[in-house]
């Protein structure tokens, strides 16, 4: 019996040394291949669907606190480490890989309102209802030693905000003003006033390093220079900003968490319009911090979640959301742009996947490979509808649907209550006022 | 408030000065006015008198001063204060203010200017702000060009300055270090008494000696030398290593009987070079060999050899085992012979005459043995096993007219041999060029003729003979293949009772020829096969040049032989063809198609519709039809359609039907970023994976945005980055403005980098 076998010549497929170019199977030529496009699109369209299966964004709950969690800080040298402190004075030191609670210790009588680690990462501050600027050891003291400050500064008022200097030993605080403390110092080196009596937070500029943004309850957003003993310039908004955070791959753009449920993007040296309105929140945005890359930033809410936005989108790209998860305090983006720490009033903190589907881990190459060609192909395709519709599906709340659908219907009938005004009246007497300019009041100089 | 501001003093001691100057100009002309003053004077009291006086200012005591002012300056009237200009007077005088001073004091009092007011602190704090913040967004603009960079990059690698990885050079790791500790600082004492390197030189001064002594190029010489002996050495230690498991006896003794030789071999040249040395080589020896020959080893009497004897009379194994348990005792048990004991023997072999010489144990030349090699004659061949029995007898008068006979017969088969090499040419000829071939083949033959000639050798006739007779065989069955034309049909498949019907009765007989080697007569096979069943084909299948106008455009690719059985390769496409026939038989798809396109054609086809009403204005009934004019004259005629696209297409249906189902995947409006159709339709028929594109392509396109590396902490832009980018433009110039190549080396290197 004959038995009949394909045999190819591996001369004709093999390499003689891995320094020769591939050798080419198969006839690249264009006209050969008809059918590119709709290949193309079966597998972006199978892309988009595996990307909606594997999207399990939620990884892990870190629970332990007694109170709702008030403020998260990121260790700025170590990526497992996360610093918690809660709404009953109580500050947690985590590790993030082992997923539990390596420190605790009674930093505050009441809230701990602030809490931002050293840029050296040796030591850490919080601030606190009880009117003290406490500096803390990042090291767990050792058996025996008690749980103490480095130092203790006591101030006039309650501080609600703080951040520290990039580079310097100095940070800002503020409170019923800003004030620039040096860290060798028990007064502050600077106080800024501007009219108001209270600010919500206060945040340094990572890439220029002297300059500072500050949230009051003025609804204004105001600016600074730590050189200055002037403050720089001020927005006021429609609504109250809560809080403030600054692109780090960016110098001069930063985004602010308001409560008419709206996130602004701002051209610090322009600031009679946001540069985009980033609109998806149904209830006050507390909380907004961007990635470390400077590409997205990720917002958290009053609604029960977190979104995830591109620096220039006016929509979110995800959102995030849990039964058990209540009102979204603070959000964190982790340092190498992968996980996302919110901090809720439940007492929880949650660790998100950045991007929802993909793998975590060392990826080999070929799965890499395969994952960037779907990546593109998505991409490639994401304009086409049914491509679109899979991927922008997002299972939400019934409470959160329908108040999405109740709020397009009032943006609805106002627009239209709008234009019908505009067409009973006379052409130039009701202008076109657009998005971007309504929620601006002015600019003091 | 007004005391902190310095430009509001100055402001204000401007004023002042000025003020100063209206009144020393008045006493000036004091004298000259003094009666206008005092009637202004006047004028003023009565006014305040008017007023009810009670703003008459008081009369002042003055006193002495306590303290009397150095400059002796004092205010004339009693309500006057000093003025800057009583101040002035005297530096004017003094020749200590120099000139410059001086005129523009002078400059001052001529301008009548009246200085503004200080700004309000609300104002002026605002100016201040406005011009911080005007600094501040200049500062921060010079981010510009590194923010839209970015923004324009096909790539961000993430984080920005990364340190190439791998171990650092040891000057940098120890610079970074300081003495700290007592015991250190103990260290570093120690290695400085001793002269030991610290710092910067990381070699000590010896070393560096060393280094210096060396140049590059013979260091690199003996870094090769000895890279070599290191690798001849790993080599022989692996072969050694190897040997030393083989377990196979036969190996081992032929080994060891290699080494015994290669031992003689150095002896000799020992005993020439170092005779003692070789003495004690051969007591050595000796005294192996009076140990051999005192034990019982190798004698045969021992269990083993005992147990083989049982067997040996029905075991060829076992006889030959003890065989050579004897010549190994044997071996061992004779005595060495050297050049050092060739001339003792000399001595000994001249003192003793009862040795016999040498030929006295050479083989007889006449006598008959089975062993070739004990004859000692080269020519004798097992193939002339027949003919040497006759031969042995024979005496050697006959011997050369025998060598004669076998040139004979040689000759004899060189003829076969021509003719056939002369067929086979011929055949070869044919295929080429028919003509002029058998003057080629005999020009060619001769000089190989002579060639063999040459060499009689008895050894290579033996083997052309082999060959010969092969070749007859071979020319035997290939003359019979070219003689039946029926043979090439062996070829064609039989695949229904028709066909085997068909085949020529002889068939079988000639199975075995299919074995011989020459494949040029079933070359020509395959044609006729292919006719005979084209011809029985037509009745059932389909022919497609009958269904398809057009030819299929036949790509000629020089294919690589797919199979191993060459000869067979025709027949497997033939069989493949037919295989696909018989397993579709049932399902005639292109009259199907066929079916389906006149079916659409008619579809599309306009109607003529008839609208006659049978009964309307005439008789209507049973059997009754409407005339044939009432009919004209109510056919609707539809103007013909236009022609079909498809219409020259005989494989191809072209509807020109919206497809409902296929619109729900379509796009039905322009996306944002592209401005026209052509733009965005040409963006998605460029294709991106690695079916159509080659593999650097398929890279470059599926590139990701963002690539981050695992596990590292990205820290924000610093101002180095600026000033590298910056760097990077000037280097750079018009090469690629959107990535440096420091980028594109982290690109390459972030292995375990993901996208975002």
């Amino acid at each position: 019996m004959k038995v009949k076998v394909l045999s190819r010549n591996p001369d004709d497929y093999v390499r003689e040394t891995k320094l020769d170019i591939q050798r080419v199977p198969r006839n690249y030529d264009p006209t050969l291949h008809p059918f590119e496009v709709a290949r193309e699109y079966t597998r972006a369209l199978n892309a988009t669907k595996l990307e909606r299966v594997f999207a399990k964004p939620f990884l892990a709950s870190l629970d332990g606190h007694r109170d709702g969690v008030n403020c998260l800080a990121k260790h700025t040298r170590s990526l497992s480490t996360l610093l918690s402190g809660s709404c009953d004075g109580e500050v947690k030191v985590w590790n993030l890989s082992k997923r539990e609670c390596v420190r605790t210790l009674q930093a505050h009588e009441g809230f701990v309102r602030g809490m931002v680690v050293r840029f050296c990462g040796t030591s850490f501050f919080t601030i606190g209802d009880d009117k003290t600027i406490k500096q803390w050891k990042m090291e767990t003291p050792g058996y025996g030693e008690e749980e103490e400050p480095l130092h203790t500064i006591l101030g006039k008022t309650v501080f609600t905000g703080l951040d520290h200097h990039q580079k310097e030993g100095v940070f800002a605080t503020c409170g019923q003003q800003v004030d620039i403390w040096d860290e060798q110092r028990s007064s502050p080196i600077r106080s800024f006033t501007w009219g108001v009596d209270s600010f919500s937070s206060v945040s340094f500029n990572p890439v220029e390093t002297d300059l500072l943004g500050s949230c009051a309850s003025d609804r204004s957003i105001v600016l600074y220079d730590m050189r200055e003993s002037a403050p720089l310039k001020k927005v006021i908004m429609t609504m109250r900003s809560n809080t403030l955070c600054w692109n780090p791959m960016e110098a001069y753009y930063f985004t602010c968490a308001n409560e008419d449920y709206n996130l602004y993007t701002y051209d610090m040296r322009y600031l009679e319009k946001p540069l985009v309105v980033h609109m998806d929140h149904v209830s006050a945005v507390l909380d907004v911090d961007y990635s470390p890359t400077g590409q997205e930033f990720v917002s958290a809410s009053f609604d029960k979640t977190i979104r995830i936005f591109p620096k220039d989108a006016g929509h979110s790209r995800e959102v995030y959301h849990t039964k058990r998860m209540q009102h979204v305090i603070c959000i964190k983006w982790s340092a190498d742009s992968k996980y996302i720490l919110s901090g809720s009033d439940e007492m929880n903190i949650r660790l998100w996947k950045a991007n929802a589907a993909e793998k975590l881990g060392v990826l080999a190459p070929r799965e890499r490979e395969a994952a960037n060609y779907s990546q593109k192909l998505k991409e490639k395709f994401q304009n086409h509808p049914q491509i679109r519709r899979i991927a922008r599906h997002r299972h939400l709340p019934k409470s959160i649907y329908h108040q999405t659908k109740e709020l397009r219907v009032m943006k609805d009938a106002r627009r239209r209550k709008e234009m019908n005004v505009r067409k009973h009246s006379k052409p130039g007497a009701v202008p076109v006022v657009s998005e971007k300019e309504k929620h601006v009041v002015t600019v003091v100089k | 408030m007004e005391s902190e501001d310095p430009e509001m003093e100055r402001e204000d001691a401007e004023n002042e000065r000025e003020d100063a100057e209206n009144e020393r100009e008045d006493a000036e002309n004091e004298r000259e006015d003094e009666e206008d003053e005092r009637r202004r004077l006047k004028l003023v009291e009565a006014i305040t008198a008017l007023r009810g006086g009670r703003k008459k200012p008081l009369g002042e005591r003055s006193e002495a001063a306590v303290r009397v002012s150095e400059f002796a300056v004092t205010a004339e009237g009693e309500r006057q204060k000093v003025q800057l200009s009583d101040l002035i007077e005297g530096a004017q005088q003094s020749p200590a203010v120099p000139t410059q001073t001086r005129k523009q004091l002078q400059n001052l009092r001529r301008s009548q200017k009246t200085v503004e007011q200080p700004l309000s602190r609300q104002e002026s704090e605002r100016v201040q702000r406005d011009l911080a913040f005007q600094k501040a967004a200049v500062h921060v603009s010079r981010w510009k060009s590194v923010v839209t960079q970015n923004r324009r990059s096909e790539q961000l690698v993430f984080p920005l300055n990364q340190e190439p990885s791998g171990p650092k050079p040891l000057e940098k790791v120890v610079t970074g270090w300081r003495v700290q500790t007592p015991l250190e600082q103990e260290v570093f004492n120690l290695l400085s008494a001793n002269k030991q390197p610290i710092h910067n030189p990381v070699l000590s001064p010896a070393e560096e000696a060393s280094l210096r002594a060396m140049s590059l190029e013979e260091a690199q010489i003996r870094r090769a030398e000895l890279q070599k002996a290191r690798a001849l050495q790993s080599y022989y230690e692996a072969k050694a290593r190897r040997e030393r498991k083989i377990k196979s006896k036969k190996y081992h003794r032929v080994q060891n009987k290699a080494r015994r030789k290669e031992f003689l071999k150095q002896f000799d040249q020992m005993v020439k070079t170092d005779p003692n040395g070789a003495l004690e080589e051969l007591n050595k020896m000796e005294l192996a060999r009076m140990k051999e020959r005192m034990s019982l080893k190798h004698q045969n009497s021992g269990k083993w050899a005992r147990s083989k004897a049982i067997m040996a009379k029905y075991d060829e194994g076992a006889r030959r085992a003890m065989q050579q348990q004897l010549e190994l005792n044997k071996d061992l048990t004779q005595k060495v012979r050297s050049s050092l004991s060739n001339q003792e023997e000399q001595e000994d072999g001249a003192s003793d005459p009862e040795l016999l010489p040498d030929f006295v144990n050479d083989a007889e030349p006449g006598q008959v043995s089975s062993n070739p090699w004990m004859r000692g004659e080269l020519s004798a061949e097992p193939a002339d096993a027949q003919r040497s029995e006759q031969e042995v007898a024979a005496p050697a008068a006959e011997k050369e007219q025998h060598e004669e006979e076998e040139e004979k017969e040689a000759d004899e088969e060189q003829a076969l041999l021509r003719d056939f090499e002369g067929r086979r040419k011929l055949r070869q000829k044919e295929e080429e060029a028919p003509g002029q071939d058998v003057e080629d083949s005999d020009e060619e033959e001769g000089p190989a003729d002579q060639d063999q000639e040459e060499e009689g050798l008895s050894e290579f006739r033996s083997l052309f003979r082999g060959v010969a007779e092969g070749l007859k065989e071979a020319a035997a069955a290939s003359t019979a293949g070219c003689s039946s034309a029926p043979l090439e049909g062996g070829l064609i498949r039989i695949r229904t009772v028709e066909d085997a019907e068909l085949l020529p009765p002889e068939d079988v007989e000639l199975l075995p020829c299919s074995e011989s080697p020459p494949s040029a007569p079933q070359e020509e096979a395959p044609p006729t096969g292919q006719k005979a069943r084209g011809s029985k084909k037509r009745k059932r299948n389909i022919e497609l040049k009958e269904v398809l106008t057009k030819d299929a455009k036949t790509v000629t690719v020089p294919l690589a032989p797919t199979l191993t059985d060459t000869a067979d390769g025709s027949d497997e496409e033939l069989d493949q063809r037919g295989l696909i026939m018989e397993a579709f038989a049932g399902d005639d798809v292109i009259a199907d198609f066929l079916r389906d396109k006149r079916k659409q054609e008619d579809a599309a086809k306009p109607k003529v519709v008839d609208l006659t009403l049978p009964g309307w204005g005439e008789w209507g009934g049973q059997g009754l039809k409407p005339s044939s004019r009432k009919r004209r004259r109510f056919r609707v005629k539809v103007a013909p359609a236009e022609p079909r696209k498809d219409q020259r297409l005989p494989g191809v249906i072209i509807s020109e039907q919206r497809n409902g189902s296929l619109s729900a995947h379509q796009v039905s409006a322009l996306p944002f970023p592209y401005e026209n159709h052509a733009q965005f339709e040409s963006a998605v028929r460029t294709p991106l994976g690695r079916t159509w594109n080659t593999e650097r392509t398929v890279k470059k396109l599926t590139m990701p945005k963002v690539l981050t590396q695992l596990g590292t902490i990205i820290q924000p832009m610093t101002e180095e980055e600026l000033a590298r980018k910056k760097a990077s433009a000037a280097g750079a110039g018009k090469e690629d403005p959107h990535k440096t190549k420091d980028q594109k080396r982290r690109a390459r290197k972030g292995r375990h980098s993901q996208k975002i």
